[in-house]
C-alpha cells in the first residue's frame, strides 16, 4: 500500500458506496444506514441552530469516513490486480487465426496450405473448441489448445513472466499451448481446447481483477457470525433507547448510532473482502493461478501432501556423493581417474562426478586435457559405459611423470607399464558392464568393491565402477556412489509440515528399497514405490475416505484423474491441457515444491480473518468504557467511575471512540493485504500467539488509542467546553 | 451480619470435595444410562402401555417434534389441572387458579423455569403440587438431559440424521437418574429437618391470643427434585428461605450440593460419550472457574456493602449469615435453578448485578440440568470457529467441520436469549401500565424488570421479588420469554446436532485446534464472558451499576 495506489483507489471506493453493492456486507451496510440517519439529524440540527450541531457533524463525518475506509481497503486490494490484468489484456489483442478447413487437398491447388489442407483466416474470437489452427514463427497463438503436430519454441512470458522460451511439441506432457503466447520458431498445428472468452488468459484476467470473486465457504460462515453480532448490537442499542428513557437519560440519535457503529465489528467487516482478494493476490504473485478462492482456502486445510520424488524432493538427477577406492589404490588416483572418465560426459551424473572430484568446484575441462588426440567414448545403451582414451604423454596418462599414477609419483603402487600403444583407456559405467570389461581384459573385480556395489544398491544408490586399461591388463580402481540427492532444507520443511499436522507421502517409480532410503533421508512420513497413476488415485481415495484432505501436483495427462480427485490439485503450466483442466490450480513456474507455499497461503488467509475478528470484537470492551459513562454519568454520577481512561467530556469520548473505530480500519489495511505473519508451528502455539497479540492486544490497544485521540479532540472548541 | 471467610472457604471446600469425588462416578452412570441398549422391565411396560417403539432411532426433526409435542401436552395438563383444581382431589379446599397465573405457572414449570407468580400456600393444594408441578420438575429436567445427550450424539455419530429416541431418553433420565437421586436427597433432607407430612395448614392460638399459622405438607420430596432438577419452584413462597424447606445451615449447604450435583457431573458424561475424558475436564474447568470466581465476587459485593455501615439485614436469612447466602445465590443463578435462600431483591446492587450476570452468561457454569452443558458446547463452537481461524484451519469440533450451516444455528442460538431479555425489558419500561408492576424507584425498579426478563428468558425462575407478575400483561410477556427462551434454543441445538451427525469425522492432526487443555479453556471462558458482557453492558450499567457505583 502506498500513496499513489491509495489515491488511485479512491474513485472506486466512492463508487462502492452504492447500497446495492454494500448490502453484501451486513456490517458495513449498517454503518451506511447509520451515516445516512446521522446526516439527516445533523442537517436538521444545523437548520434549527442546535448547540449540538457541531458534535453531530463531526460524528457524521467520521461515520462516512468509516464506510469509505472500508470501501477503500477493498478498492486498494482490487487495484493491485488491475495493473496485472491490464498487461495480460494486452496479450489478448485480437489475433487472426489460420484455421484448417475441410479434408486434405492436393498441394498446389488454391487455398491449400503447406501440409495439404485448405486454410482460412478467421478472427481468433471466432474459433470454437475442436478447431485446428496452424501457427508459425512470429504468430501469436490464438487460443488455448494442444499441439497435434510439430514442435516449436514458444515465448510464454506474457503469462509466466519467464523470458526463456519453452518447447511445445505434439504428444507427451508438453503439448499444451496457451492463447496469447508467441511461437518463436518452427511450425505447429494446434487443436483448440477453449472457446473465446474462456481461455486460460481470460480466466486469469478475471481472477486478478476479482471479477469472478465469490464468497468462499469460510468467508460465508464468518459473515454469518459477523451478521449475528451486528444484530445483537442493533438489538442492544435499539432497546437501550427506551431503557435510558426510563432512567430519564435518553441519548440523542447521533450518539446511539455512534455507539452502534463502535460496537458492531466494523474492523473485520470492512477488511474481509480485502483479505480475500489479497490472499488470491499473494498466490498470483507467486505465479500460481487458482480457479477459485475456495481452492485457496482448502489448501489451508490440507492434511496430506502427495509429492513426486523427482524434481520435488530430490534434484531431478542422481549425483555423485562418494568415491570408494579398491584396496591398494590411492584415493587420489581413483578421484582423478573418475574425473577423467567423466570429462566429456555432459550428463548431469557425469558433471556431478567432475564436480565432486574437484571438491564441489565445477570448472570446465582445461583445453590441454581434452585435446584432439583424446578419443571420447560416448555412453551407449549397449556398453553402458563412457570414458576417454588418453594418448601417451597426456597429463592424465600415468606415463606422464606428473600423474599420481606414475611409478615415480609417491603413493603409487608400481604401475605395470605404459601399454602397447601407450594409450590409456579410462572407463566408468554400470557395475556389471565395467566388471565384464575388466574381466575381458585380464582384470577382476576385487571382493571389497563387489561388497561396496551391493551395499550401495541396497541403500537405493547407483554404483558406478571406474576402471583403466593400459593395453595389458585392466584394473578396477574403485566405485563412484551415485545417489538421489535430497534438496537442501527439505527435511526441515517436512518437519515443519509435520508440526502443522500435514502428512507427506512421496510418490516415486523407484523400487521399494530405493524409495525407502530416499524417504528416510528426506524425512517424509510415507512413500509409494513403483507408483502408477492408478496407484496415486487409489492413495488419494484412501486418504479421503479416512477424512483427510489431499493435495498433489501433476503434469501428465495420466495425472488428470488424480488431480481432479485431489482436494487441491496443482498442475504444472508445462503440463498437458488435460492436467490443467483437471487441476484447481496451475503453477506457471512449474515448480512442484510450491505446493508447500500454497498451503501456507491458505492458512495465512484464515489466520488473518480470525485474528482481525478477534481484534475487532476485543476492541468493544474499551469502547464501552468510553461511551457508557459518557452517556449516563450526568444522570448517574457513579457511572463516571467507569471512565477509567479519564476522557475529557462526554462529547470528546464519543467522538474519540468513533474516530478510533474509523482509523483502526486504515491502520490495519496493510496487515489485511500482507496477511498476518504465518509460521509453521503447531496449532496450540499459533493459537496462543495470536490470542495474545490480537485478543489481549485488541482489548488494550483501543484504551491507549482512544485516550490519545481524546487528548487531541478535546482541543476542538465546541467540544472542549464540558 | 459479618462475613465469616473461614466458614465460606470450608463450605466451598466441602462442596469441591463431595462433587470432586462424585462427578466421575456420576458421569459414568449417566453415560451408561444413555448409551445402554437394555431397557428395564418397568420401562418396557411403559413403552408398551404408551405404544412407543423404543427401538426407533429418530431423525433430529422427529426428536424435536416428539419433544415439542410432549411439552405442549404437559403445558395443557398443568394448565387444566390448575383451572379444575376445585374439582380435583387433594385440593385442600382450594379452587381454580386465576387463569393468567395458571398459564404462567404451567409454562414456567414445563420450561424448567419455575418462576413463581403464584403464592403456593394460598393457591395450590397437595394435588397440584405433587401430581402436576413435582412431575414437571422431573420431566422438564429429563427433557434438558435428553437434549444434551442428543447434541453429544450428533458430535459422536457420523453420516446419519438420527439422534436417538426422545421417549427412551426422557424415560431413562426420569426413572434411572432423577428418581433415585431425589429419593436419596429427600431422605437426607428429612434428616436435616425438612418436613414431610400430609398435614395441612394448622392454625394455633398462642397464649398471647395471637394466631400462628403452621403450614405442613410433603415438602422434602418436592425439595429434593426442586434442586436436583435445577427447577427452583419452592413448596412455599419463601422458597429455601422458609425454615420448613431449609431449616439449618447444614441443609442449606446440602441444597447447594443438590443444585450442583448433576450439572457438574455432565461434563464427565460428555467426556466419556465422546471417548475423550479430557474434553469433559476442559468444559468442567471453565464451569468451575466461573463458579468459584462468581462466588468470590458475590461474597465480596455483599461483604463490602455490609462493611460500609449500611448493613445487610432485610431479606437475608438471619440464621445463615452472609456465606451460605452468597453461596446459594451464586449457585442458583449460575444454574437454571432459581431457588433462593436470600431475597435477591435485597442483595446489595452490585451483588444483584452479579446474580443477573450469572444468568446472562447463559447459565453455563454449570448451568441447568442438560441446558448448561448444551449452552456451553454451543459457545465452544463459537470458540472453535474463532480459534480455528486463528490457527489457519477450517474450524473443526471433535472432528466435525464448523461451516456456515453450523454457524447459522449457533448465531441464532446466541441471538435468542439476549433479544428476549432486552426486548422484553425495553417493552415493559416503555409502557407505564407494565412498568408500574415494579414499584421500586430509579435504577432499582429498572433492575427488577431486567431481572425478571433475564430470569424468564434464561429459564432461571428466581426474581427480584418486588415485581408483581400476576397481571395479564407481565404474566403473558414473561411466559412468552420462558417459552421462546426454552424451546427456540432447544430446536436450534437439535438442528445443530442433526447437521453435525450428518458429517463424516475428520481425523485430528497436530494442525487441528485442540479442544482440550488450558489454552482452549481460556479461549472458551473468554468467549463466554465477552459475548455476555458485550450484550448486556449498557443494560447492567443502567440498573445495578447505576445503583451500586457511588461517586
Amino acid at each position: 500500500m502506498n500513496v499513489s495506489n491509495t489515491i488511485g483507489a479512491l474513485p472506486l471506493a466512492f463508487r462502492k458506496l452504492n447500497p446495492r453493492a454494500m448490502i453484501h456486507s451486513p456490517v458495513m451496510f449498517t454503518v451506511l444506514i447509520g451515516s445516512l440517519a446521522c446526516t439527516a439529524v445533523s442537517i436538521q440540527q444545523l437548520l434549527i441552530g442546535s448547540s449540538t450541531a457541531v458534535f453531530s457533524i463531526i460524528v457524521t463525518v467520521w461515520l462516512w469516513l468509516t464506510v469509505l475506509f472500508g470501501n477503500l481497503s477493498e478498492a486498494i486490494a482490487e487495484g493491485r490486480g488491475k495493473a496485472q490484468a491490464d498487461s495480460l489484456r494486452a496479450a489478448r489483442t485480437s489475433v487472426m487465426a489460420r484455421r484448417r478447413v475441410g479434408a486434405l487437398v492436393p498441394a498446389g491447388q488454391s487455398g491449400s496450405g503447406q501440409d495439404g489442407y485448405s486454410e482460412e483466416l478467421v478472427p481468433g474470437t471466432e474459433l470454437s473448441v475442436g478447431d485446428v489452427v496452424i501457427c508459425e514463427a512470429g504468430d501469436l497463438i490464438p487460443s488455448d489448445g494442444d499441439v497435434i503436430e510439430g514442435l516449436a519454441s514458444v515465448d510464454e512470458s506474457a503469462i509466466t513472466g519467464e523470458s526463456a522460451p519453452v518447447i511445445r511439441e505434439s504428444g507427451g506432457d508438453r503439448s499444451s499451448v496457451t492463447g496469447g503466447t508467441m511461437v518463436l520458431s518452427d511450425r505447429i498445428t494446434i487443436r483448440i481446447t477453449a472457446a473465446s472468452g474462456k481461455t486460460f488468459l481470460d480466466r486469469m484476467i478475471a481472477l486478478v481483477e476479482g471479477a469472478t470473486r465469490q464468497k468462499t465457504p469460510n468467508e460465508i460462515a464468518l459473515n454469518v457470525l459477523l451478521a449475528s453480532l451486528t444484530i445483537v448490537f442493533v438489538v442492544c442499542v435499539m432497546t437501550l433507547a427506551p431503557m435510558a428513557n426510563f432512567a430519564h437519560a435518553l441519548p440523542t440519535p447521533v450518539v446511539l448510532v455512534a455507539l452502534l457503529v463502535c460496537l458492531i465489528p466494523t474492523t473485520i467487516g470492512a477488511l474481509v473482502p480485502a483479505i480475500g482478494i489479497a490472499g488470491m493476490d499473494r498466490l498470483i504473485q507467486r505465479n500460481v493461478l487458482a480457479t477459485s478462492g475456495r481452492a485457496v482456502e482448502t489448501a489451508g486445510d490440507i492434511t496430506t501432501l502427495l509429492l513426486d520424488k523427482t524434481g520435488t524432493i530430490t534434484y531431478g538427477n542422481r549425483r555423485a556423493v562418494a568415491f570408494l577406492a579398491a584396496d591398494g589404490v590411492d584415493q587420489r588416483v581413483l578421484i582423478e581417474t573418475a574425473r577423467l572418465s567423466s570429462l566429456a560426459d555432459e550428463t548431469p551424473e557425469g558433471r556431478s562426478i567432475v564436480e565432486l572430484a574437484l571438491d564441489g568446484k565445477l570448472s570446465a575441462p582445461s583445453p590441454d586435457e581434452l585435446t584432439a588426440d583424446v578419443e571420447v567414448i560416448e555412453f551407449s545403451a549397449v556398453t553402458r559405459m563412457s570414458g576417454l582414451n588418453l594418448p601417451q604423454g597426456h597429463p592424465g596418462n600415468p606415463g606422464n611423470p606428473g600423474h599420481p599414477g606414475n611409478p615415480g609419483h609417491p603413493g603409487n603402487p608400481a604401475h605395470p607399464g605404459t601399454g602397447t600403444a601407450g594409450v590409456l583407456e579410462v572407463r566408468k559405467g554400470a557395475a556389471a558392464a565395467v566388471e565384464r570389461y575388466a574381466k575381458d581384459r585380464g582384470g577382476f573385480l576385487p571382493q571389497e568393491l563387489e561388497d561396496a556395489v551391493l551395499k550401495i544398491s541396497g541403500t537405493g544408490g547407483t554404483p558406478l565402477l571406474v576402471a583403466t586399461y593400459d593395453g595389458e591388463r585392466a584394473r578396477v580402481l574403485g566405485v563412484i556412489h551415485l545417489a538421489d540427492v535430497v534438496k537442501p532444507g527439505m527435511k526441515e520443511r517436512f518437519a515443519e509440515l509435520r508440526a502443522m499436522g500435514i502428512k507427506t507421502i512421496m510418490i516415486t517409480g523407484d523400487n521399494k528399497i530405493t524409495a525407502a532410503a530416499i524417504a528416510a533421508e528426506a524425512g517424509v512420513d510415507d512413500f509409494l514405490a513403483e507408483a502408477t497413476p492408478e496407484d496415486k488415485l487409489a492413495v488419494i481415495k484412501a486418504e479421503q475416505a479416512a477424512g483427510r484432505l489431499v493435495a498433489m501436483t501433476g503434469d501428465g495427462t495420466n495425472d488428470a484423474p488424480a488431480l481432479a480427485a485431489a482436494d487441491v490439485g496443482v498442475a504444472m503450466n508445462s503440463g498437458t491441457s488435460a492436467a490443467k483442466e483437471a487441476a484447481n490450480m496451475v503453477d506457471l513456474d512449474s515448480d512442484p515444491t510450491k505446493l508447500i507455499d500454497i498451503v501456507g497461503i491458505g492458512k495465512q488467509l484464515l489466520i488473518t480473518r480470525g485474528s482481525l475478528t478477534t481484534f475487532s470484537v476485543a476492541n468493544d470492551v474499551a469502547k464501552y468504557f468510553a461511551i457508557v459513562p459518557a452517556l449516563f454519568a450526568a444522570t448517574f454520577p457513579g457511572l463516571g467511575l467507569l471512565n477509567i481512561m479519564g476522557l475529557h467530556s462526554p462529547e470528546s469520548a464519543i467522538v474519540s471512540a468513533v474516530i478510533f473505530n474509523a482509523l483502526v480500519i486504515v491502520a490495519l489495511v496493510p496487515l489485511a493485504l500482507r496477511g498476518v505473519k504465518y509460521r509453521a508451528v503447531s496449532a496450540a502455539q499459533a493459537l496462543s500467539r495470536n490470542l495474545l497479540i490480537y485478543g489481549l492486544g485488541g482489548v488494550i490497544a483501543p484504551f491507549i488509542g482512544i485516550k490519545l485521540i481524546d487528548l487531541l479532540v478535546a482541543l476542538i472548541p465546541t467540544i472542549a467546553q464540558r | 451480619m459479618e462475613l465469616n471467610v473461614l466458614s465460606l472457604i470450608t463450605q466451598v471446600a466441602v462442596l469441591i470435595l463431595l462433587l470432586g469425588a462424585l462427578h466421575q462416578p456420576m458421569g459414568r452412570y449417566l453415560a451408561a444410562t444413555f448409551t445402554s441398549r437394555k431397557h428395564l422391565a418397568v420401562e418396557r411396560g411403559l413403552y408398551k402401555l404408551s405404544g412407543i417403539d423404543s427401538a426407533a432411532d429418530q431423525h433430529w426433526k422427529v426428536y424435536l417434534r416428539s419433544l415439542l409435542a410432549f411439552s405442549i401436552v404437559s403445558i395443557l395438563v398443568v394448565l387444566g389441572g390448575q383451572m379444575l383444581q376445585g374439582h380435583l382431589p387433594f385440593n385442600q379446599g382450594m379452587g381454580a387458579v386465576d387463569p393468567w397465573v395458571a398459564m404462567n405457572t404451567a409454562v414456567s414449570f414445563v420450561t424448567n423455569t419455575n418462576w413463581q407468580t403464584y403464592v403456593p400456600e394460598s393457591t395450590l393444594g397437595f394435588g397440584v403440587q405433587m401430581l402436576l408441578l413435582a412431575v414437571q420438575n422431573f420431566l422438564s429436567a429429563a427433557v434438558g438431559l435428553a437434549v444434551v445427550v442428543a447434541l453429544i450424539r450428533g458430535l459422536v455419530r457420523a453420516e446419519t440424521h438420527n439422534l436417538g429416541n426422545f421417549w427412551v431418553d426422557l424415560t431413562r433420565g426420569t426413572l434411572r437418574v432423577l428418581l433415585p437421586l431425589s429419593i436419596l436427597g429427600a431422605v437426607v433432607l428429612i434428616v436435616t429437618g425438612v418436613i414431610q407430612n400430609w398435614g395441612g395448614t394448622d392454625i394455633h392460638t398462642l397464649v398471647t391470643g395471637a394466631q400462628q399459622t403452621v403450614p405442613g405438607g410433603p415438602v422434602a420430596s418436592q425439595e429434593a427434585i426442586k434442586l436436583l432438577g435445577t427447577n427452583g419452584g419452592g413448596y412455599f413462597n419463601a422458597n429455601s428461605a422458609h425454615p420448613f424447606e431449609n431449616p439449618t445451615a447444614f441443609s442449606s449447604l446440602f441444597e447447594v450440593f443438590l443444585i450442583l450435583l448433576i450439572p457438574f457431573s455432565l461434563p464427565a458424561m460428555y467426556g466419556r460419550m465422546v471417548g475423550d475424558k479430557r474434553q469433559g475436564y476442559t468444559v468442567l474447568t471453565v464451569m468451575v472457574a466461573f463458579w468459584l470466581g462468581s462466588t468470590a465476587l458475590m461474597t465480596w459485593a455483599v461483604a463490602a456493602f455490609a462493611g460500609q455501615g449500611t448493613g445487610v439485614g432485610e431479606g437475608f436469612e438471619q440464621r445463615f449469615g452472609i456465606a451460605p447466602s452468597t453461596l446459594f445465590a451464586t449457585a442458583t443463578t449460575l444454574t437454571s435453578t432459581g431457588a433462593v435462600n436470600v431475597a435477591h431483591d435485597s442483595l446489595p446492587p452490585l451483588a444483584g448485578g452479579l446474580a443477573m450476570l450469572n444468568m446472562m452468561l447463559g447459565e453455563i457454569a454449570p448451568g441447568g440440568v442438560g441446558s448448561g452443558l448444551y449452552g456451553l458446547l454451543v459457545l465452544a463452537i463459537v470458540a472453535v470457529f474463532i480459534g480455528g481461524l486463528m490457527v489457519g484451519r477450517t474450524p473443526e469440533f471433535l472432528g466435525k467441520k464448523i461451516g456456515s450451516a453450523q454457524m447459522k444455528l449457533v448465531a441464532l442460538y446466541i441471538l435468542v436469549t439476549p433479544t428476549l431479555v432486552l426486548l422484553g425489558t425495553a417493552i415493559t419500561v416503555s409502557i407505564p401500565y407494565l412498568s408500574s408492576n415494579a414499584p421500586a424507584e430509579g435504577p432499582h425498579g429498572f433492575s427488577e424488570i431486567l431481572y425478571a426478563f433475564t430470569s424468564a428468558a434464561n429459564n432461571n425462575g428466581s426474581a427480584f421479588g418486588g415485581i408483581t407478575s400476576s397481571g395479564p400483561g407481565l404474566a403473558t410477556m414473561l411466559a412468552l420469554a420462558m417459552l421462546l427462551g426454552r424451546f427456540l434454543p432447544i430446536a436450534l441445538v437439535l438442528a445443530l446436532a442433526g447437521s453435525l451427525a450428518k458429517q463424516r469425522k475428520v481425523p485430528d492432526t497436530s494442525g487441528t485446534l485442540a479442544t482440550h487443555g488450558p489454552l482452549f479453556a481460556t479461549l472458551l471462558g473468554g468467549v463466554s464472558l465477552l459475548v455476555a458482557a458485550l450484550t448486556y453492558f449498557p443494560a447492567l450499567a443502567l440498573g445495578p451499576a447505576a445503583e451500586g457505583l457511588i461517586k
